[in-house]
């Protein structure tokens, strides 16, 4: 990458290479930098060499090759405890043996800061959590949620101004994690802290990231804002790890700019954009969101093709609808459409016509 | 139901078997010793009547026959047991008299009560069998010249480590023959706070030197590592290291102290008249000479002396082994039970704190 | 409604109910626990209580000198004996020598008295040929008879219950005043013992605690498949006798022994300077440590084996070196570990004797050698026993401390 070298990025990992075993790499030429003040989330599948990435930029494992650095300092030789990095854990490590308030107190005591001082800052780091009231309980004493709003105060309370999260949220119910969510990054932006968020949830990585980076096999498959994300996926791991899509496999027959037509492997031709596809005969695998198929042809574009597809199964779920349907071949191909007065409820066993626009539909590498 | 009734049939039949066949149990001390007595009262005994005389050890058979006649669940028909604890349990009535008048002649036909070397029927309950004796050996191979006891406490003389029992017994008797008391006089001078003060310092002037150790099988091994150049010890442990496995040990018997291992029959015993008859036939002339043959403890009758032959190995003569041989008896003591049974605790609870300074 | 109990619906109180309900449940657990419990009241209470009520009763006197409990009984402390006195000791010798009980009598008050079983056992022989006045006839046959502490002794012994063994226990004698009081230097052992036993004991804790912490530590941070070998080799002095582990230890630390010669052998040591590692406090340390190791490795092992790593580099992150991270965060964590380890080791401890008894020599020995020898050798099960119950109080306080200092239920035995 170009911006690697520049001046304004924060955190910068220069073809960072780690292996456990001296046989296979775990992580794969890794670059990456973020300015100051960015959350930026790793998200990837289990296995895919971000939690790696985290513990390497905390000091808790070495880069076998390649230099991170922090601040424009190279970091590799720094032992953890000099980095000045706050770390947020997945089962957020609070000490057992230890009240919130002297929890909050350990990393102001390390640092050899008097009584007064330590005491103001647990006090702020507390209130900023709305925890004022706890600092004498124990953290056995807590709810999941007020053990998580602890951890996130002590990371923040000696003023790191990068802080690392490690699926900090992986141990809570679906409410309280959307409301930690918002929380989080509500703080990082009035802190203006540079965070960096390890997690596999995808919507937690769209709804609270400036940017997130997609891992899988070692290597950063996009590094992208949210929205392009989703709705422009590079390649068809990213389609696929991202947000719920329909695939089919083809041969590209005609490709002319950003348009190009495929003859999927049952004979069908559809129209989709070429993204990863640069030639006529190359195989690929075709993407589209649910969301964007059309059943309604008023709403296509002339001349576009449409396939003819079969419903399978009709989900009610409340807000829309999911529909299971058969269609070239693929029985598991998803539309939604929303719950509006007019929506049409199909029966399984219908038989309709759906169709695109090409822009969406996207020619990825097969 | 069919189990009950198969468990009753079970029981009564072997209780049945149990009646039927005699048998004799003897408990004795483990080891050689015991194999000494397997081999000439046992066998010969079983063969003569025609039963089946069972052994069984213990590490002080005075113990748990004590235990069982206290609980009334006695299993035991004979026990070999020291003269101390042959005493007081027979003060304490846990044991049958035995008829001394019932005991043979000796070979030579003496009656039993002149044959028996004194004091080997001190107790009404009990017959001696063996005199052993505590003595102090040395490593020829690493000092020379040890002729008296009081050598043993002379360290300026003979540099090295001594072995001693853990225990004020025969350790007290020793210092003081060492300290120049004729052995008559020993057990006298030690009913006096001014003798067990004399043979306190005389051990004093070793206690530096000393190992302890408490097990018999202990100073053989002391001797054999080269942990002491001397040490106190059972005679017949020590004949055994020397002549039977070739160590290079000689046995002082200036100083020695002698004592009887004794049979009794605890109270209770459940074939008592059978357990007379095995008494009387291992404490006749031949029989304790032949066991003299397994090991080198003295027999208690003199009339057995002439018959001791020669040890197992076929060579060696047994005779100079004895404890009781004229060349042993010359400065030797024999040891005391009524002054030990008067005076254990206060002397073990002296000796201890003593061994605490 | 009014009423205040809960009932169910047909109106029956709801307690009743519930404990109706859970009747048969209780009833079949209590009859899965049965053999258990049957197990440890015949096995563990009951000796236990034999050995108390061993150690305060002892009515080898009062049971076979009637008369002479009877005299003490109608005559206060202090009374000098009387002629009365003597006749009622006369009839008791004649019959307890008759009924071959004299020695457990006289055995009985020479554990008060050193030197008077003879007293008992020689004048009961002549105690039927007395003839009144008795006091004349008794005391011409031992004058030690007029021993105001020999009548004391008799007194003492003649209830059944009796504190004389605890006062034996404690160092403290009957004077020739006939009172309790210290007993005189030389005479004095078990208090010292009992010292020494809990240093001793102490500084096998402590020692098995420095050696075993990183070796727990290392169980519990490696992989699996390396740990659970190592754990074999932490386990394997489980598997081979006490006797040969101790004997080892011997042919190891004595003085021609394989750690001395290698000594010499390398110039370290003088032929004539070799250490004195065996038969001595060192050498019980040495051996007891080695043997107890187990014990304080697998609790600490079981505690560490449940932190986590993330403890550490959360303290890492805060910016705490790693001395600090292992000084604060992580041993306040091992504390249950510790504690479980150290008591085990420490009760263990100072309860061994055959380790001290082979390998201690003359400073190295413990109370429980002690115990032993009045259990073995002198027989004197009461004493015993009142050292035993002793020993029993003082680790049975030791955990009431321990309960109110770190909690017990914050042991973890693994």
């Amino acid at each position: 990458m170009a911006d690697t070298k520049t001046t304004d990025a924060f955190v910068v990992f220069d073809r960072v290479q780690k292996s456990y075993d001296g046989e296979t790499l775990v992580v794969k030429d890794l670059n990456l930098s973020m300015p100051k003040g960015e959350f930026l989330t790793m998200l990837g599948p289990s296995g895919s060499g971000k939690t790696t990435c985290l513990m390497m930029l905390a000091g808790f494992e070495t880069a076998t090759h390649g230099e991170i650095l922090l601040d424009g300092r190279p970091i590799n030789n720094i032992p953890p405890h000099k980095r000045g990095i706050g770390m947020v854990f997945q089962n957020y490590a609070l000490f057992p043996h230890m009240s919130v308030a002297e929890n909050l107190s350990f990393p102001l005591e390390v640092r050899g800061m008097d009584k007064t001082v330590r005491e103001a800052k647990i006090t702020r780091a507390l209130d900023m959590v709305q925890m004022g009231q706890f600092a004498n309980r124990r953290p056995a004493q807590l709810s999941g949620g007020q053990q998580q709003r602890i951890a996130l105060a002590r990371a923040l309370v000696f003023e790191p101004e990068l802080v690392l999260m490690d699926e900090p949220l992986g141990a809570l119910d679906k409410q309280l994690r959307e409301h930690m969510q918002f929380e989080i990054t509500r703080l990082a932006h009035d802190l203006g802290i540079t965070v960096v968020y390890v997690t596999h949830d995808q919507t937690e990585a769209l709804t609270m990231s400036d940017r997130v980076a997609v891992f899988n096999d070692g290597r950063i498959q996009q590094l992208a804002p949210p929205a392009s994300l989703y709705e422009a996926p590079q390649n068809s791991f990213v389609a696929q790890f991202i947000g719920e899509n329909n695939t089919m496999e083809g041969i590209v027959t005609e490709i002319s700019g950003d348009k190009c037509v495929v003859k999927l492997d049952d004979g069908e031709l559809i129209d989709a954009k070429p993204v990863n596809v640069s030639k006529v005969g190359e195989r690929t695998r075709v993407s589209i969101r649910p969301e964007r198929v059309e059943m309604n042809k008023s709403r296509l574009q002339p001349g576009a093709h449409t396939l003819k597809a079969t419903v399978r199964e009709f989900i009610y779920m409340g807000d829309i609808f999911r529909t299971r349907l058969s269609v070239a071949g693929n029985d598991n191909f998803i539309i939604k459409t929303r719950n509006a007065p007019d929506a049409v409820r199909l029966e399984p066993g219908a038989e309709i016509e759906i169709g695109w626009l090409p822009q969406d539909c996207r020619a990825l590498d097969a | 139901m069919k189990l009950k009734t198969a468990l009753l049939a079970t029981a009564l039949s072997s209780a049945a078997f149990a009646a039927q066949a005699a048998e004799l149990t003897v408990m004795s001390w483990g080891g050689a010793y015991e194999a000494s007595q397997i081999e000439a009262y046992n066998k010969p005994f079983a063969a003569m009547k025609g039963v089946t005389v069972n052994m069984v050890a213990a590490d002080n058979p005075g113990t748990p026959i004590a235990a069982m006649v206290e609980a009334n669940n006695v299993t035991i028909d004979v026990a070999d047991v020291e003269l101390s604890d042959a005493v007081r349990l027979c003060d304490e009535g846990k044991l049958e008299v035995i008829d001394h008048a019932a005991l043979p002649a000796g070979v030579d036909g003496t009656p039993a009560a002149d044959d028996f070397v004194a004091g080997a029927l001190a107790s009404e309950c009990a017959v001696a069998n063996i005199v052993w004796s505590t003595v102090v050996s040395y490593d020829s191979s690493k000092v020379t010249g040890v002729t008296s006891i009081a050598d043993f406490f002379d360290t300026a003389k003979f540099p090295g480590k001594r072995g001693l029992r853990k225990s004020a017994k025969a350790n007290l008797e020793m210092a003081l023959m060492a300290d120049g008391v004729p052995a008559a006089e020993v057990y006298s001078l030690l009913e006096t706070e001014e003798g067990v003060a004399r043979a306190f310092a005389k051990l004093d002037t070793i206690k530096a030197d000393v190992v302890w150790w408490e097990a018999g099988a202990q100073p053989p091994q002391l001797l054999a590592d080269g942990e002491v150049v001397m040490t106190t010890g059972y005679n017949g442990r020590i004949f055994n290291a020397a002549i039977g496995e070739g160590k290079p040990f000689t046995i002082l018997w200036d100083g020695q102290i002698m004592d009887f291992d004794l049979f009794v029959i605890p109270k209770g015993a459940p074939n008592k008249d059978l357990a007379m008859e095995y008494v009387a036939f291992a404490t006749d002339s031949q029989r304790l000479a032949d066991q003299a043959k397994y090991i080198s403890y003295g027999p208690a009758r003199k009339s057995s002396a002439p018959l001791v032959g020669l040890y197992q190995d076929g060579k060696t003569e047994m005779a100079p082994h004895m404890p009781t041989s004229p060349e042993a008896l010359k400065n030797a003591l024999t040891n005391d039970f009524e002054f030990w049974a008067d005076r254990d605790v206060e002397l073990s609870e002296k000796f201890n704190a003593w061994l605490l300074k | 409604m009014s009423d205040t109990i809960l009932r169910t619906a047909d109106g029956k109180p709801l307690k009743a109910a519930l404990m109706r309900a859970s009747a048969v449940a209780r009833r079949r657990a209590f009859m899965l626990v049965l053999p258990l419990l049957a197990f440890v009241l015949i096995t563990f209470v009951v000796p236990i209580g034999q050995m108390l009520s061993r150690s305060v009763t002892n009515d080898a006197f009062s049971a076979n000198m009637p008369s002479v409990v009877a005299w003490f009984a109608a005559n206060p402390e202090g009374t000098e004996p009387d002629e009365a006195a003597y006749a009622a000791l006369v009839v008791d010798l004649v019959n307890a020598a008759n009924a071959r009980t004299i020695g457990t009598v006289a055995t009985r008050i020479n554990y008060d008295v050193s030197g008077t079983r003879s007293l008992f056992t020689s004048t009961g022989r002549k105690a039927k040929n007395m003839e009144a006045p008795f006091k004349d006839a008794v005391l011409a046959a031992d004058e030690e008879w007029g021993d105001k502490v020999v009548w004391a002794a008799m007194r003492n012994a003649s209830a059944a219950v009796t504190t004389t063994f605890y006062q034996a226990a404690t160092d403290r004698k009957l004077t020739d005043e006939g009172v309790y009081a210290k007993a005189p230097e030389d005479l004095r052992v078990y208090l010292t013992l009992f010292w020494r036993t809990f240093v001793l004991s102490g500084a096998v804790t402590l020692l098995c605690l420095i050696l075993g912490f990183p070796v727990a530590h290392l169980l519990a941070r490696l992989p699996m498949r390396i740990s659970s070998l190592l754990m074999i080799l932490v386990l394997l002095p489980f598997w081979t006798s006490l006797l040969v582990r101790t004997t080892s230890w011997m042919v190891l630390l004595q003085e021609q022994g394989i750690l001395n010669n290698m000594l010499v052998y390398l110039g370290i040591l003088e032929d004539n300077g070799r250490l004195a590692l065996m038969y001595n406090q060192t050498g019980t340390i040495i051996a007891m440590t080695h043997i107890l190791l187990p014990f304080m490795i697998l609790p600490l092992y079981s505690v560490m084996k449940t932190i986590p790593i993330t403890y550490t580099r959360a303290a890492r992150s805060l910016g705490a070196t790693s001395w600090t991270t292992f000084r604060r965060i992580y041993v306040p964590q091992t504390i249950p570990g510790i504690g479980a380890g150290g008591i085990l080791v420490f009760i263990l401890a100072v309860g061994y004797y055959i380790t001290p008894a082979l390998v201690g020599g003359a400073t190295g020995t413990l109370i429980s050698n002690q115990i032993a020898f009045h259990m073995q050798d002198s027989l004197n099960w009461s004493l015993a026993a009142a050292l035993a119950a002793m020993l029993l109080a003082a680790v049975l306080a030791l955990y009431w401390v321990y309960d109110r200092l770190v909690g017990i239920d914050n042991m973890k035995l693994g």
